[in-house]
């Protein structure tokens, strides 16, 4: 269970995300600072430590379009948000699989910062409304990846399936 | 049942008689391209052979490409610093298709990838860039990827979990008007497809538009189709394919020409008519929101940008040229000329363009993505508005995100900066 803490519209590119200006910075460990900077109120309560771990972002349609800058994906994921989306763009997504960002495709979607969320099985609950809507399940193929831990536990196990 | 092109692709980088649209394969990669953002590649890398005991040698260097435009000359110490590891990886790796800040072979890489002949029609080609999609103009099946899949590409040489996308076929008839060119086509595409209309599919250009146009104008198709969301956008090779490897890449080795199954199964099929095209514009602040420009003339713009990856060819700085050659850039509005490569800027300089430009008003810049994505040159202030040839006018994405950007062809580009506001090419500027 968390909350809603920042609820956007559809089509948000990765430049909202993560400014092109920061992106000289490219570890993981260094990106999270610059999540949403240019939305101000939101990122000085990342960085003030005011966004509980397992909060929530609400998003429409077509969420992270734009650049493949996975510093997108790792801002975010160093706060260990989730993010809703009714849809995400393909490149957004596979990089949040690809880091373990949680992400979660819920096409109908109605909450409002502030709520009361949580993930039950296949749906989302959306506790303070007192309504459920359904998860579109990820592609099949990206599970491996998941269960693995991401990509870098993936590819390394393949390696060294490949040199046994 | 027939396959599209890029099922096509795809079968045979699998070495596969046939692939299903949404099977799941691991097609082997034929070029790999990365930018400065290769510093993040290279850290993810060393993740992948942490703890493994194996020293972490790429899978073929040959395979991969590295060009530095994002940020060149270094803005900063920070990017400096990337860019001198990224030098040092090359060398100690082997990988000779590195392109450094350099006059002779640098630019934008979408730019090197072609010019050079790296791609070529038939291969799989993956970038850590969404504009990956531009090289689908020579017949690759290219896509962008983030940095940790390009990590794993460089261990295994495969792309790992790749669902094989549908296709809508776009045919597009008719001669352009003059003034009308490939970036009011992809605009207008782009707004009757929406920004998320071709999420995770690729789109297939036919028709006699297509195959008359030449490779330059190609690439502004593809390149911009990722803003539609498409995975690719693929022009089947045909003979400019060929001119344009052979004789402007200098390739000779035998190319390998596929088509689409007449009996290939597409989602949908679009039609474009582009005797009917207008100039056309990208309002801010996504690049669907697309008008003519007539229904947004005299909007008054402060900064004029002509370049980057997909309009900074030799064909875009002609047309720029020849509106602009002896008139002069109206006062209050500055106009920044990127050519896509050095071997253009040279091409150019030979040919008077630059001289034109300048004398007109114009700043010429070094080769690079420039003020395309807001970390080099060519920031904006509060509240203005800038029309670039560029591909993206997100909120914030030429650095400031309390100004405003427009996209156009390179045409409007040059009219407009004779009146000091957007202005159609066809009323001839002032």
């Amino acid at each position: 269970m968390g909350k809603v803490v920042l609820k956007v519209a559809d089509d948000i590119s990765t430049d909202i995300i993560y400014p092109g200006r920061f992106m000289a910075t490219v570890l993981p460990t260094e990106t999270p600072q610059f999540a949403f900077a240019d939305h101000t109120d939101f990122n000085n309560k990342l960085k003030n430590n005011q966004v509980p771990k397992g909060s929530y972002i609400v998003a429409g349609q077509n969420f992270g379009c734009g650049s493949s800058r996975e510093q997108a994906a790792s801002c975010l994921k160093g706060w260990e948000l989730t993010v809703i989306a009714k849809h995400f763009s393909r490149i957004f997504l596979q990089n949040s699989i690809n880091l373990g960002l949680a992400t979660v495709i819920c096409p109908d979607i109605l909450a409002d910062e502030g709520d009361e969320i949580e993930i039950a099985g296949e749906v989302v609950r959306n506790v303070t409304k007192g309504k459920e809507f359904k998860i579109t399940p990820l592609p099949k193929a990206r599970q491996a990846i998941i269960d693995a831990g991401g990509l870098i536990p993936y590819t390394r196990q393949r390696l060294l399936m490949n040199k046994a | 049942m027939g396959m599209t092109y890029v099922q096509k692709v795809i079968a045979a980088a699998c070495n596969r008689p046939t692939v299903a649209i949404g099977d799941v394969v691991e097609p082997e990669v034929h070029l790999a391209m990365s930018h400065e953002n290769g510093a993040l590649v290279m850290n993810q890398f060393s993740e992948i052979y942490k703890d493994t005991g194996l020293e972490a040698r790429v899978w073929n260097p040959d395979r991969i490409a590295i060009i530095l435009d994002h940020r060149v000359p270094a803005e900063s110490s920070k990017t400096a610093t990337n860019q001198k590891k990224l030098r040092e990886f090359c060398g100690k790796q082997g990988i000779a298709r590195f392109h450094d800040i350099r006059g002779d072979e640098g630019g934008i890489c979408h730019q090197i990838l072609p010019e050079y002949g790296y791609v070529r029609p038939g291969m799989v080609v993956v970038g850590t860039d969404s504009h990956t999609t531009s090289h689908g103009a020579l017949g690759a099946f290219a896509f962008g990827i983030g940095a940790t899949e390009m990590a794993s590409v460089w261990t295994l040489g495969h792309i790992l979990n790749v669902e094989v996308p549908g296709t809508i076929r776009v045919n597009v008839n008719g001669k352009l008007s003059p003034f009308v060119g490939p970036k009011d086509l992809i605009l207008y595409l782009i707004g009757q497809l929406t920004a998320e209309g071709a999420n995770f599919k690729v789109l297939e250009f036919h028709g006699d538009t297509i195959r008359s146009m030449s490779t330059s104008g190609r690439l502004v198709l593809c390149n911009m189709s990722v803003e539609a969301g498409a995975t690719s956008g693929i022009v089947p090779p045909d003979t400019e394919t060929q001119r344009y490897l052979r004789e402007e890449a200098g390739v000779k080795d035998e190319l390998q020409l596929m088509t689409p199954d007449v009996d290939a199964v597409y989602e949908k099929t679009l039609e474009i008519n582009a005797a009917r095209l207008d100039p056309q514009i990208a309002c801010p602040h996504t690049v669907d929101n697309i008008k003519t420009v007539k229904e947004v003339a005299n909007i008054k713009v402060d900064q004029i940008v002509i370049g980057s990856c997909t309009n900074g060819r030799l064909d875009d700085l002609a047309a720029a040229a020849q509106i602009l050659k002896g008139k002069k850039i109206a006062r209050g509005t500055r106009m920044l000329i990127f050519p896509a490569s050095w071997r253009i800027y040279r091409e150019a300089l030979q040919r008077g363009y630059l001289s034109a430009l300048a004398e007109a008003g114009a700043v010429i810049c070094n080769p690079g993505c420039g003020p395309c994505l807001g970390v080099h040159q060519g920031a904006l202030g509060d509240k203005e508005v800038a029309l670039a040839t560029t591909n993206r006018n997100f909120k914030g994405r030429m650095g400031n995100p309390n100004s405003e950007v427009y996209l156009c062809s390179p045409e409007v580009a040059a009219a407009s900066a004779l009146t000091g506001t957007i202005s159609d090419p066809r009323e001839g500027g002032r």
